[in-house]
């Protein structure tokens, strides 16, 4: 279907003429989508004065007036606008947040692929059926579950419920690819005198490296760019504040200063551009393996 | 083959091994429990970390710098790193070692325990964290929904028949169908002319960019997009650049009652349309160019191929796709509350459902906005997992 291959006979440039409308269209709409992330970056270093006073493009259309180019609000956003220790706490709550359910989705999986138990049709079935329950759904419990437990505002706390919430896209995700693994292989193992356990880390980990590679991209893409989940339990303090929720603080407190929210949110959008860029293979991969997060 | 090897190798270990590894496992087990229950405790105190740094000096002999950190505490970045490697370690660690201490455990019964036993440790935290995740939150929410607040009657009532709900409901179908569709035909649309031009991935990497970006980036990047200033003013939105070059008057994009709604369903067309155009980009490709040849061949127009051929061979990828977007877009929260917080008729379902239960603590009536929107959810999944069964997913 590309667009030479109806036309292989006609000259070169009739190919081209041809081929532009679409070409043009594509970039286009290239441009269209890419713009408004354009904008934040490019206002993001430039002065406060000089983002009230004229649109971003201004300064595009004018690059080397050095004068117009400024990093300290990022220096402003990181340290006294708190972006910098929001950052480190995202750190702490996405890599446990990310780790801990796709360990135990792992073991789950891997038991309902391939171990014979009473209720495993139910449980499994189960299991996918909470794919559909909406985060809402459990915030009114857990938040006073954690105020019984004193685990509000806790890392703690927060891993064990992003950990929670993962959990039924995790197996879901990782049982299909673990039950895929051939009968042969995993049987020739047990004859040859391996116990599950031996099978489960030495044989399918190594196997299901892509599949967890894609869940373990959604699920830190999902955690970092949280804000329901970290706002109720983990609050607004400067102490535990995630970027996302640093970010809606910002929002509320200096809504046109542009300046810091432009820095401040592309600061909260680095991480995941670079896992993204750098993953994108087993991101897409994932999604089209399995795309039913609730 | 690796395993099989690996395996034989084991049976023929040196004793001093075997011993070793019978009785360290456990011990890791046990090892990962306390680390666990430690670490709990720990990341529960304040002052856990300057604890910790100060037993730690003390332990090696430092007992100037403990002592020093005891009475003025340690700066906030260094008691961070702290943190954060108690928390790797514990949360990475830790829950390994509990699974590698239960499988061995297990592993000293019988045979035919060890098989009875044995699948409920692999499942068992799973279950355990389902349960008190999803499981009891759910009918717990139910029953909040149906008894406390103003009692079913009322909460439910508030939901179908307060003036801001209805308009917050009508909100939430306008962002289901034109979100969903919006995003859905753009993403075809957009998978079909990339297919034709060179350098198509570079194309749909730009064009899928934003998932990667938090809804509330999201809605930052385009809160200055929409940017107002009065007229006369430099308007430094994009939006209003472009509107008022064309000699209209700058429009406050985001307060004016409903058109607010559409320019918010806007940012999430502009998050969801890659996602969309990458599935039905894969779908597209695997159609059997034959078919499409032929068509063409029988002179059928680029029109007709599209409609009559593309359009329902992919069809069940276009319903994935569609019950995908229609799902998260139900549940959209972040994009209302950063831009708007609901206000000027924006409102939605889960915003208002989070203000309810945050902001008012009105819990009655946040549980019976909780359990609207599962009840919308439901059948939409419902379409989305049939459809996954006949395309022999999931099954």
């Amino acid at each position: 279907m590309t667009a030479s291959r109806g036309s292989v006979h006609l000259p070169r440039w009739e190919r081209i003429v041809r081929a532009a409308p679409v070409r043009i269209a594509v970039v286009l709409i290239v441009a269209v989508w890419s713009l408004p992330t354009v904008g934040l970056f490019v206002s993001s270093l430039r002065p406060s004065a000089n983002i009230r006073a004229s649109g971003w493009w201004e300064a595009v259309l004018h690059p080397f007036e050095s004068a117009q180019w400024t990093v300290a609000n990022y220096a402003g956003v990181l340290g006294a606008d708190g972006m910098g220790e929001a950052f480190l706490n995202s750190i702490i709550v996405t890599i446990p947040a990310t780790a801990i359910p796709i360990t135990m989705a792992a073991f789950a999986a891997y038991a309902f692929a391939w171990m014979r138990f009473p209720g495993r049709g139910i449980l499994f079935a189960l299991v996918v059926g909470l794919l559909v329950v909406p985060i809402q759904m459990a915030l009114i419990p857990v938040l006073r579950l954690y105020t019984q437990l004193d685990l509000n505002g806790t890392f703690v706390g927060t891993w064990l419920a992003h950990a929670g919430f993962g959990l039924p896209l995790a197996i879901f995700l990782l049982f299909n690819f673990i039950s895929q693994i051939p009968r042969d292989l995993i049987e020739s193992a047990h004859i040859d005198g391996a116990s599950h356990y031996q099978v489960f880390t030495r044989l399918v980990l190594p196997l299901a490296i892509p599949a967890l590679a894609s869940f373990a991209i959604f699920q830190f893409l999902w955690v970092w760019n949280d804000l329901l989940v970290a706002l109720v339990y983990l609050g607004t303090d400067s102490e535990v504040a995630t970027m996302p929720a640093r970010l809606n603080e910002l929002v509320g407190s200096k809504g046109e200063a542009w300046h810091v929210l432009t820095a401040g949110a592309f600061l909260t959008m680095i991480v995941p551009l670079v896992v993204f860029l750098a993953l994108q293979r087993y991101f897409v991969r994932g999604i089209l393996t399995g795309s039913v997060k609730a | 083959m690796t395993t099989t090897t690996t395996t034989r190798q084991r049976t023929s270990e040196p004793r001093g091994v075997v011993v070793a590894r019978r009785v360290g496992a456990p011990l890791a087990g046990l090892a990962g429990l306390l680390a666990i229950g430690w670490a709990i405790g720990f990341l529960v105190e304040p002052d856990g970390p300057a604890r910790l740094l100060a037993g730690i000096y003390g332990f090696v002999g430092l007992e100037g710098e403990a002592q020093a950190i005891r009475e003025r505490g340690i700066p906030s970045l260094t008691s961070k790193l702290v943190l954060g490697v108690v928390a790797l370690t514990v949360g990475v660690g830790a829950v390994w070692a509990v699974f590698i201490g239960a499988n061995a455990a297990v592993e000293r019964l019988g045979a035919r325990w060890r098989a009875q036993v044995l699948p409920w440790v692999f499942i068992g935290p799973a279950l355990l964290l389902l349960g008190a995740f999803l499981v009891f939150p759910m009918a717990s929410t139910i029953g909040t929904s149906l008894s406390e607040g103003e009692g079913a009657a009322g909460n439910f009532g508030f939901v179908f028949s307060d003036a801001s709900m209805l308009i917050a409901l009508r909100n939430n179908v306008l962002w289901l169908l034109l979100a969903t569709g919006g995003s859905v035909a753009l993403g075809l649309v957009i998978a079909m002319l990339v297919d034709r031009v060179k350098r198509e991935a570079l194309a749909k990497t730009f064009i899928f960019l934003p998932m990667a970006i938090s809804m509330v980036g999201a809605a930052v990047i385009w809160r200055f997009v929409y940017a107002w200033a009065p007229a006369g003013q430099p308007q430094i939105g994009g939006a209003n650049a472009i509107w008022t070059a064309f000699g209209n008057d700058p429009v406050a994009w985001l307060q004016v009652p409903t058109l607010n709604t559409f320019a918010l369903i806007l940012i999430m067309v502009w998050l969801q349309t890659g996602f969309a155009m990458v599935i039905l980009s894969a779908a597209i490709k695997g159609l059997p160019s034959e078919v499409i040849e032929a068509a063409r061949i029988d002179g059928a127009r680029e029109s007709q191929v599209f409609f009559r051929i593309v359009v329902p061979m992919i069809r069940g990828s276009i319903i994935t796709v569609a019950t995908t977007i229609a799902i998260v877009v139900l549940k959209v929260f972040d994009i209302v509350f950063v831009t708007t917080g609901g206000r000027f008729e924006s409102d939605v379902v889960a915003n208002r459902m989070f203000t309810e239960f945050f902001r008012f603590r009105n819990f009655g009536h946040a549980a019976a906005l909780a359990v609207v929107l599962f009840i919308a959810v439901v059948p939409i999944m419902v379409i989305n997992v049939r459809n996954l069964r006949r395309q022999g997913i999931g099954s």
